[in-house]
């Protein structure tokens, strides 16, 4: 028997603003745009919003320390579980295994887990937002193995990384660029169907992105996801909730995470993505195989990123992603749905609730509501969460009963 | 012109590494019991946690275990830069060195080069930085 989830705990809501180049919703703060998608998520199930009595954060930019405590005193809630998950882009998905624990645990009946993704908030002049400081998620601290032996050679951000791994790739592998450009093609044909896709009504095709400039080689800029304003979110109930719900249950019936590194530099083997030992566990937690899959959605901030997560999650051989993403139609209309709603490079990533968007992507496709790009009879998904520079990763099984 | 090169500072554990740097000499921690080269400096080794690491000379030589040619500046200290050659070094004897390519051509550099140590000074710093070129 494999120790992990029973499947009694359910995606029974979700929220996700349409992302936006510019902001045009009213500035909130971090701690409002919170309370705002957590009442569209709870709307949406159905709930009586007092049941929900767990709730999963990453960081409240309102605040440095206790963002459980000042989330659960805004919101009103009584919560016996309050979470914080710092995994980058996997923060998603890490946080609804999280969630599905501590419901099976008996800790709690319902958990948002929800991701603001609007960096427009109210501005101050006595109190000034904190100056750029270019660093991203690398660490100038003193003391930072960062700031010691990576930024002074210039090895921050996230371009260059993932371009020494797709060249390491390309040296043991082969590099098609026009297989990793028709990942984005193919995705942007799904945004094409996705009405609050950011690049709805506007088509991409594989020369387009051929003929995009070059930003770190061999990456070019219509494979990197571009940032928006925007944020998702999802409440996760147990089975009497999930019968209350007006949507059709999502179960999360199994889940995998891997921490591997923190900059790729020191991966043990940096083509062998930790998505792999998650993706074995999810698939076996589930008992579902990789070909009972309906939808596949794929942390996508590179295309890289997509085809070796194919790869490592089992959909493939290693070494035979570009072929595989040329022989098949990754389109909602396809023979391998992929990022049905565009992904983050056509839908949009809204800061940290781009991870979020694969969850949602698989929740609108289990629940029949994604629209023109639905896949017919889907009833199973597979979802990534990547972080850092594929440094955490972290894979789901969802399904429909 | 471009904000200053964020430049290292060295830490109580991690001094004799620079220390070697400024006297263009390579030192890195080994550790016994695992028969394992570290890096970065640590204060136990990776993987065991055992408290042996010990400093050893190496030669630094390596191959090229990937890189990129970043044409758009990572940050705005390498504004005047690009395009910025950034390598990660496979030492001969195992570990890998987030690091810049020098004295070579882009259309040059091969995943599998050899490369060797170069020893760069920043006087004002007080500090040497180690990048590398074909060997």
């Amino acid at each position: 028997m494999t120790a992990g989830l029973d499947g009694d705990a359910a995606i029974i809501g979700y929220v996700e603003l349409a992302p936006q180049r510019r902001p045009e919703r009213p500035p909130r703060f971090v701690l409002e745009q919170w309370a705002a998608l957590a009442g569209a998520a709870v709307s949406d199930a159905g709930i009586p919003a007092d049941r929900v009595n767990g709730l999963v954060t990453t960081a409240v930019a309102e605040t440095n320390l206790f963002a459980p405590a000042t989330l659960a005193e805004y919101l009103g809630l009584p919560v016996n579980f309050g979470e914080y998950v710092d995994l980058g882009g996997a923060t998603a998905a890490g946080m609804i295994w999280r969630a599905a624990a501590a419901i099976e645990l008996g800790l709690c009946d319902a958990v948002l887990a929800v991701l603001p993704g609007s960096r427009n908030v109210p501005r101050s002049a006595r109190r000034p937002p904190a100056e750029a400081d270019y660093f991203g998620a690398s660490s100038n601290r003193f003391g930072s193995p960062q700031a010691e032996f990576e930024i002074p050679y210039g090895n921050l951000g996230q371009n260059a990384p993932y371009a020494q791994i797709a060249r390491r790739y390309g040296a043991e592998f082969g590099y098609d660029p026009r297989a990793t450009a028709k990942i984005a093609a193919d995705q942007r044909t799904n945004a094409c169907a996705t009405p609050d896709a950011v690049f709805h009504g506007t088509p991409l095709t594989i020369e387009d992105v051929l003929a995009s400039p070059m930003v770190a080689d061999p990456l070019r800029l219509l494979e990197i996801v571009m940032p928006c304003h925007g944020g998702a979110g999802v409440v996760i109930g147990n089975r009497e909730l999930a019968a209350r719900s007006r949507r059709r249950p999502v179960w999360i019936k199994g889940f995998g995470e891997r921490i591997a590194y923190k900059t790729p530099t020191y991966a043990h083997d940096l083509l062998r993505t930790p998505i792999a030992p998650a993706a074995d566990s999810a698939f076996a937690m589930a008992g579902v195989q990789r070909s009972d899959v309906d939808v596949c959605s794929i942390y996508d901030c590179y295309t890289i990123t997509v085809l070796m997560s194919l790869e490592d999650a089992g959909f493939c051989a290693k070494g035979t992603g570009m072929e595989f993403v040329r022989a098949h139609d990754l389109t909602y209309r396809g023979d391998f749905p992929l990022n049905t709603a565009g992904g983050q490079l056509s839908f949009g990533q809204a800061g940290m609730a781009g991870g979020m968007h694969h969850v949602c992507d698989a929740v609108r496709q289990v629940t029949g509501r994604a629209g023109a790009a639905q896949v017919a009879d889907c009833n199973t998904a597979f979802v990534t969460g990547n972080g850092g520079i594929m440094s955490e990763q972290v894979a789901l099984v969802l399904q429909g009963d | 012109m471009s904000p200053a090169r964020p430049l290292p500072e060295p830490t109580p554990v991690s001094a004799p590494f620079w220390d070697g740097l400024r006297e263009h000499v390579l030192r890195i921690q080994y550790s016994p019991s695992s028969g394992r080269y570290v890096f970065y400096p640590r204060l136990l080794a990776p993987g065991t946690l055992a408290d042996d690491l010990e400093w050893r000379e190496i030669d630094g030589a390596g191959t090229l275990y990937t890189f990129t040619v970043a044409e758009r500046a990572t940050a705005p200290f390498f504004a005047d830069e690009v395009p910025q050659l950034l390598a990660v070094v496979e030492w001969d004897v195992g570990p890998r060195f987030s690091t810049e390519l020098v004295d070579v051509d882009p259309v040059d550099i091969k995943v599998g080069m050899r490369v060797r140590p170069v020893f760069c000074d920043y006087p004002d710093a007080g500090v040497t930085l180690l990048r590398y070129a074909p060997a």
